[in-house]
């Protein structure tokens, strides 16, 4: 069974999402990157979905099951590119993908993570002192 | 109103829900509707098609190109001989669910289309009519 | 039913004649000098009718317009109305075309036929049948294009009358001017949504100064558009809220979520150019 490739950036980890996904590859996903970011320690995850035409709530609830689990593992999750014809078409479903950040392209999304990574790191620095 | 082109394809496996997705993108790309439509027809498909697979037990999907004057439209039946759903006002409020996650499924479908119905019994199964007009 | 028809023949052999009495009837009924198609184009457009007319006659089903050998005319009358249309006449006019053809073809078929009178019958009957299709087929391809022509306008009225500009970069600003309709902010969202991919723009301006009433529809769209352009990864800021609007909104329990508004586009624009990280200053005189 062929699975979604998760590249390594860095301290943060990109899933580019380009197939039309059935659900258990879906689930696999879930799977194997909660696995990944315990090995990695990685800070942050990039779940790309420019390439995707259409999110249902299976998907939905797949994305904001990542956000989730991530940060119990101390990372936090940016979905970035969603199409046009996507955002409506959740908003008329009613998915609001609580709790998970939004960014325009993955340049964007970096950047966002960089900055909570770092309001993070910094918080702790503070509370020590 | 007359029926161009019909259909009938089965939804009992995963696999078989993204056919579903992608015979309705294809359709709803020939009936030329807008990019939106086309994707709150596939989603609401696939929402649908996922409800017959896996809470149905596996069913159904008749598909029907109909025109209607001069307006062109897609109508889509699902149907499987699962369990039913023994409560169907309860079912089509928002945030109800089942076991199987059939909660947003049905809800969601109905906003996205243009017509929608639904029949079900316990012990027999279900069918639900979607259609979009162009 | 296939019968040899007498008509195909009529028409070829008194082609030059037919086409001069029917270019007359035309011009006698006002489609000649000084009208909108000249007397070439009426030339030319009568000789390709009369040959395609010979051609789909000949299979002697006079009768029966579905059939295949008639699509080059019914192809012909579809492109000869949507030039009608947008040459600008009516669709009556654009009939006549056709039905000042029975004239001189009748009086033909009367004097080719006269031996035998019920033959003259038959085709003129069956003439008759035919070109009154075709008249009507041109009547329902002219009254289509019209209708396309319409359609047409309408999306590009929607377009000049909703145009979503850049302010900055990284800030599009839509103005929206005149009442709004369920279908055309529908419309506007998509593309205002389609902009902001397109540019890569993290705020968006939607401006309702021009907006004179907002119903709980409009109001719910609205709303719609701005949850769309955050999932997107995107922000929202509403201008030209007028005290009378924000009470209407409030009195329809339309909960805007923490949707920045402001009074007017010059304040919504300082807040964007803010939240981008630029500051603006004056130049020292």
């Amino acid at each position: 069974m062929d699975r979604i490739p998760i590249l390594r950036m860095g301290e943060f980890l990109l899933v580019t999402i380009q197939v039309d996904m059935h659900d258990r590859l879906a689930l696999a996903l879930q799977d194997d990157l909660t696995s990944r970011i315990e090995k990695t320690g990685a800070k942050g995850v990039l779940i790309d979905i420019s390439a995707l035409e259409m999110v249902d709530s299976f998907i939905g609830r797949m994305i904001a099951n990542i956000s989730g689990m991530s940060r119990i593992l101390d990372a936090h999750t940016v979905l970035v590119g969603m199409q046009p014809a996507v955002a409506i078409t959740l908003v008329e479903l009613g998915l609001t993908l609580e709790g998970v950040r939004t960014a325009l392209d993955v340049e964007r999304g970096m950047r966002m993570l960089r900055s909570s990574i770092s309001e993070t790191e910094g918080n702790v620095v503070g509370h020590q002192e | 109103m007359s029926v161009i082109k019909s259909d009938v394809m089965q939804v009992r496996t995963e696999q078989d829900i993204v056919h579903v997705r992608q015979a309705v993108r294809k359709m709803t790309q020939e009936l030329a509707f807008s990019l939106v439509d086309q994707t709150k027809m596939v989603t609401a498909a696939s929402e649908l098609a996922r409800n017959t697979a896996t809470y149905g037990g596996g069913g159904t999907l008749r598909w029907e190109m109909l025109a209607d004057g001069g307006k062109k439209g897609l109508r889509l039946t699902f149907e499987d001989h699962g369990p039913g759903i023994p409560d169907l006002s309860l079912a089509m409020t928002d945030g109800w669910t089942s076991g199987g996650g059939l909660g947003m499924g049905l809800t969601g479908a109905k906003r996205l289309v243009n017509e929608f119905e639904i029949e079900s019994k316990v012990g027999e199964g279900t069918r639900v009519t979607i259609a979009r007009w162009k | 039913m296939a019968k040899a028809s007498r008509t195909a023949g009529i028409l070829k052999k008194y082609e030059k004649e037919l086409l001069a009495e029917w270019l007359a009837e035309l011009k006698a009924g006002g489609s000649g000098a000084g009208s909108r198609v000249s007397d070439s184009d009426l030339q030319t457009q009568t000789k390709e009718f009369l040959t395609l007319l010979v051609g789909g006659s000949q299979h002697g089903n006079v009768g029966e317009l579905d059939r295949a050998e008639w699509a080059p005319v019914r192809e012909f009358l579809e492109g000869l109305s949507r030039t009608r249309v947008e040459q600008g006449f009516s669709s009556d006019q654009t009939a006549t075309f056709i039905f000042s053809f029975k004239k001189p073809l009748f009086a033909r078929v009367r004097k080719e036929l006269a031996a035998d009178p019920d033959a003259v019958v038959e085709e003129t009957w069956a003439i008759t049948e035919l070109l009154d299709k075709l008249g009507l087929h041109t009547i329902k391809a002219f009254q289509k294009t019209r209708e396309d022509v319409i359609g047409r306008q309408q999306e590009e009225l929607l377009e000049l009358s909703t145009p979503v500009v850049k302010l900055w970069e990284g800030v599009l600003a839509l103005p929206m001017i005149g009442t709004l309709d369920s279908a055309r902010t529908q419309v506007v969202m998509e593309s205002l949504l389609q902009r902001i991919v397109d540019t890569g723009s993290e705020i968006a301006i939607i401006d309702i100064t021009g907006v004179p009433t907002v119903d709980t529809l409009v109001a719910q769209h609205l709303l719609k558009t701005v949850t769309a352009i955050r999932l997107m990864g995107a922000d929202c800021i509403i201008s030209g809220v007028r005290p009378q609007i924000a009470q209407t909104i409030v009195h329809l329990g339309v909960d805007l979520q923490g949707v920045t508004t402001k009074a007017n586009l010059a304040d919504a624009l300082a807040l964007a150019l803010k939240r981008s990280g630029f500051t603006v200053t004056k130049a020292k005189a």
